[in-house]
């Protein structure tokens, strides 16, 4: 069947199969790798995207479910080469090891600051609990979740 | 002619934002399953639904007559394998059953979703035998030839048995760890592609070249027609430091279909079978002192499970051997080999589950001999290395017991167990020593070519498995060429570049940082500070001749604040300490993290990790994220990470001694102590789960 959506700004419109995720849709059919896909489960986080403006585990998502709504995925965030403050702050920080975590990560922290501007540390760690990481120890992604809540407009 | 001002250093050390990071941050670099290719098919494994035994018949019909389905995969089509030696790997070759959820076949489809759904749809028939999959202290154990990486299976020093009939104090202690999985974040996954008997491989692997040599050998090709891409990988803990069967049959499959790629990413649930796992231990330890404290007699002798198709023998007690100072010491390993797929490694093998038995005793033992168990270290450490005899290049135990006492506020501990209490938690603190040896692995070659314009690239297979080798190797060009690292092009993660070996055993720095400091040696040799554009050396990791002078190692501390709940015995870790000697660090930022992530793993170990797997059926029943733990965000409290300045001139060029693993080596038994302190309660088997601490 034919899907249509927006993705990230623009729309897109895809064959899908029965069965097949939103993820699935994003990465093999529209290319857009940015999303990971590390349980297909909704328990690590990793494919973390907006959907029509709620933060969603795509992997979670029917692609069917997803016809004529807006997505957002990490590809989304920077302005060309301008990356988003949430980004830069994982750069400096050093919040980023391997890396396969941190776009949803990255998806998951910045709805966090768009609906609390300036959280608690422990409200970042609640907030970001559903995001599994296994290389960093999770510190220095608190420490960037709190840099870009001090420089996020 | 480079006009460049050569530097004299200064990159090395500095604290540099991860070269990889915008691509990652971004979501643009690509990892294995992400590279561009056409027209891919879906793989879907077929795996047993026995333990052991036989694949008597294979109804593939109703998979086939799907929309989309390509082909099914079995043993009964699928092309022969030039190498059959390595049974792991030698799968689909006949209908032979060694473990449950071994790889009987696959589909290979036009959609994802439509290879699982055929996957679901194939009948396969099975004779059964009967098989063993649980390791047990009373089944049969052997004795195997040597250990992993080499270390010998058994030692014996001086007269253990007399010396603990004259012991002032002795413990006799049994400890034991799970079985646990690597789940690095980046499932296992290859894309494989054969073109005119040319193989490509994008793989998510922590050494492209030994993956190359692996397949070159299996599927019969010279070594130059398998070429394996890997510019960065999810994450590995050992995991995929090895190919494992899963790189095979997507290879074997995309024979079959000659031109098209086939892409195979092992589904988190599927990660519990087949790509390596660390090995359960049972560790009884004995220890002997003098009524001063000194350590007369020390004995490790270690049961451990391998597989019936080939063998894994980790070195859980090799730490043992140099650790403290005795006259008198024991090691021994046995593994019962069982119908399970073969352990491998996983961060530390050997030191993490080692020390964990070794560094409890350690508590245990200082309290019966009354005292501190910072002084009662202190009081064994040794002047030699006395698994070789050597001196060691550098041995700062003490010195990070110390710093970390400090820091940690150790003086305000109470000694006593169960005696500090604040509303329903229980406290304790705990402390535990680290320790990592210095791996050199040989045969990494680095090229070094001028590019004019002031661009010099340095080129090598390493892989970046998220360690921060980009950028470290960036740093270390930087000051073996002695330009800034602007000028440094680094390419790694492909075996079109020169060899490179594993990212194994916090070995990768020592033995690709040598060849490039060997290489850039060798170019100014040649080629003078003026060189000419595309003027180019190779070179070799050098032997390192100090290696027979001294004995190489990290070492490091833990401090940990335990709280236990009193009713619901519930552990939290609001902050861990840990203090590091591993030589020069290359770059804080990302050695920071390396440490607090193996920091954090050792804290998982100790609370959550375990695969827990039902006899019957022989597989382990919590495969997925939901029943096997790892810690989240909100697990974690205080980490506070530091390293003491180390000049450590015998180790490699840039003095550094491998950082990766030894983060997790002692950290959990630095937990286990903390929680005794806190309740009383010894936990001696991993993990430290609530119900072992009910009375
Ligand atoms: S891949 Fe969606 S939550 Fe893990
Ligand atoms: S950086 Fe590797 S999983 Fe988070």
């Amino acid at each position: 069947m034919k899907l249509r959506l927006m993705v990230n700004g623009e729309s897109r419109e895809t064959e899908v199969r029965e069965g097949e995720s939103l993820l699935y849709v994003l990465r093999e059919r529209l290319g857009l790798f940015g999303s990971k896909n590390a349980c297909e489960q909704g328990e690590c986080g990793s494919c973390s995207v907006y959907l029509d403006g709620e933060l969603v585990c795509a992997c979670l998502v029917l692609a069917g479910q997803a016809e004529g709504s807006e997505v957002v995925t990490v590809e989304g965030l920077s302005e060309g080469e301008r990356l988003h403050p949430v980004q830069e702050a994982f750069l400096e920080a050093g919040a980023v090891q391997c890396g396969f975590c941190t776009p949803g990560l990255i998806v998951a922290a910045h709805d966090l600051l768009s609906r609390n501007s300036e959280p608690t540390e422990a409200e970042v760690r609640e907030a970001l609990a559903g995001n599994l990481c296994r290389c960093t120890g999770y510190e220095k992604i608190l420490t960037a979740v709190q840099m870009a809540a001090e420089t996020t407009p | 002619m480079s006009t460049t001002t050569r530097t004299t250093g200064g990159a090395i050390g500095a604290s540099l934002d991860r070269i990889d990071g915008p691509r990652k941050v971004t979501g643009t670099a690509p990892y294995a399953y992400e590279h561009r290719v056409d027209n891919p098919l879906y793989l879907f494994p077929l795996r047993s639904e026995i333990v052991r035994g036989q694949v008597t018949g294979i109804d593939a019909s109703a998979a086939e007559a799907l929309p989309g389905v390509v082909v099914v995969v079995t043993h009964e089509n699928a092309p022969q394998l030039a190498d059959t030696g390595d049974r792991e790997l030698a799968i689909l070759q006949s209908g032979e059953v060694a473990f449950r959820n071994q790889y009987v076949g696959a589909v290979l489809a036009e959609t994802f979703e439509a290879a699982r759904h055929a996957a679901g749809l194939v009948e396969v028939s099975y004779a059964e035998e009967p098989h063993e999959a649980e390791l047990r202290e009373d089944g049969d154990l052997y004795t195997p030839e040597q250990l992993n990486a080499g270390f010998p299976t058994d030692t014996e020093e001086g007269d253990v048995e007399e010396a603990f009939s004259s012991a002032a104090v002795t413990l006799d202690g049994r400890y034991t760890t799970p079985m646990e999985h690597n789940n690095p974040m980046e499932p296992h996954t290859t894309v494989a592609v054969w073109k005119a008997g040319d193989l490509t491989l994008y793989e998510s692997t922590q050494g492209a070249h030994p993956v190359q040599r692996t397949v070159a050998k299996i599927f019969g090709i010279d070594r130059n027609r398998a070429r394996v891409v890997a510019p960065y990988v999810g994450g590995g803990f050992g995991s995929k430091g090895l190919p494992h069967a899963n790189t095979i049959l997507a290879a074997l499959a995309a024979q079959m279909v000659e031109g098209r790629p086939v892409k195979f990413a092992v589904t988190r649930q599927q990660m519990f079978t087949g790509v390596g796992y660390r090995t359960p231990t049972i560790q009884k330890i004995r220890l002997g002192a003098d009524s001063e404290g000194r350590l007369t007699a020390v004995t490790h002798d270690v049961i451990e499970q391998t597989s019936k198709i080939k063998e894994f023998a980790e070195q859980t007690a090799a730490v043992t051997r140099s650790m403290y100072a005795t006259d008198n010491r024991r090691t021994t390993h046995r593994l019962a080999a069982l119908d399970v797929p073969v352990p491998s490694w996983m961060r530390a093998p050997g030191e993490a589950p080692g020390m964990f038995a070794l560094e409890s005793a350690m508590d245990e033992m200082a309290e019966k001999c009354g005292l501190d168990p910072i002084e009662f270290r202190i009081r064994n450490e040794p002047e030699i290395d006395a698994e070789t005899g050597l001196p060691y290049s550098s041995r700062n135990l003490v010195a990070c017991l110390r710093e970390g006492a400090e820091r940690f506020g150790w003086r305000d501990r109470t000694p006593a167990p169960r005696s500090h209490q604040e509303g329903r938690w229980l406290v304790g603190n705990g402390v535990a020593s680290a320790t990592y040896p210095v791996f050199r692995l040989p045969g990494s070659r680095a090229t070094i070519r001028y590019e004019g314009d002031d661009k010099y690239a340095v080129e090598f297979g390493a892989a970046d498995v998220g360690t921060g080798a980009w950028t470290a190797l960036t740093q270390i060009s930087a000051d073996a060429i002695g330009v800034g690292v602007d000028n440094i092009e680094l390419r790694i993660g492909d075996t079109a570049f020169p060899f490179a070996s594993v990212a194994g055993g916090s070995s990768g720095i020592t033995a690709w940082g040598s060849a490039i400091f060997e290489a850039a040696r060798v170019f100014r040799e040649r080629h003078g500070d003026n060189p000419s554009e595309g003027d180019e050396v190779q070179a070799r990791t050098p032997n390192n001749p100090e290696t027979e002078n001294y004995a190489m190692h990290a070492f490091g501390a833990f401090f940990v604040e335990a709280r236990v709940d009193v009713d619901t015995c519930e552990v939290r870790v609001p902050r861990m300490t840990g203090v590091f000697a591993a030589g020069k660090i290359i770059n804080a930022k990302t050695a920071r993290s390396q440490f607090m992530g193996g920091m954090t793993m050792g804290l998982s170990m100790a609370l959550h990790e375990e695969s827990l797997v039902d006899g019957r059926f022989g597989h382990v029943i919590n495969q997925d994220f939901a029943e096997y733990h790892i810690p989240t965000n909100a697990d974690i409290g205080e980490m506070d990470i530091s390293w003491i300045d180390e000049d450590d001139p015998y180790v490699n060029p840039m003095g550094s001694k491998g950082i990766g693993e030894i983060g997790i080596v002692g950290s959990a038994a630095a937990v286990a102590n903390a929680v005794y302190n806190a309740t009383g309660i010894r936990v001696r088997d991993l993990p430290i789960t609530p119900d072992k601490l009910i009375q």
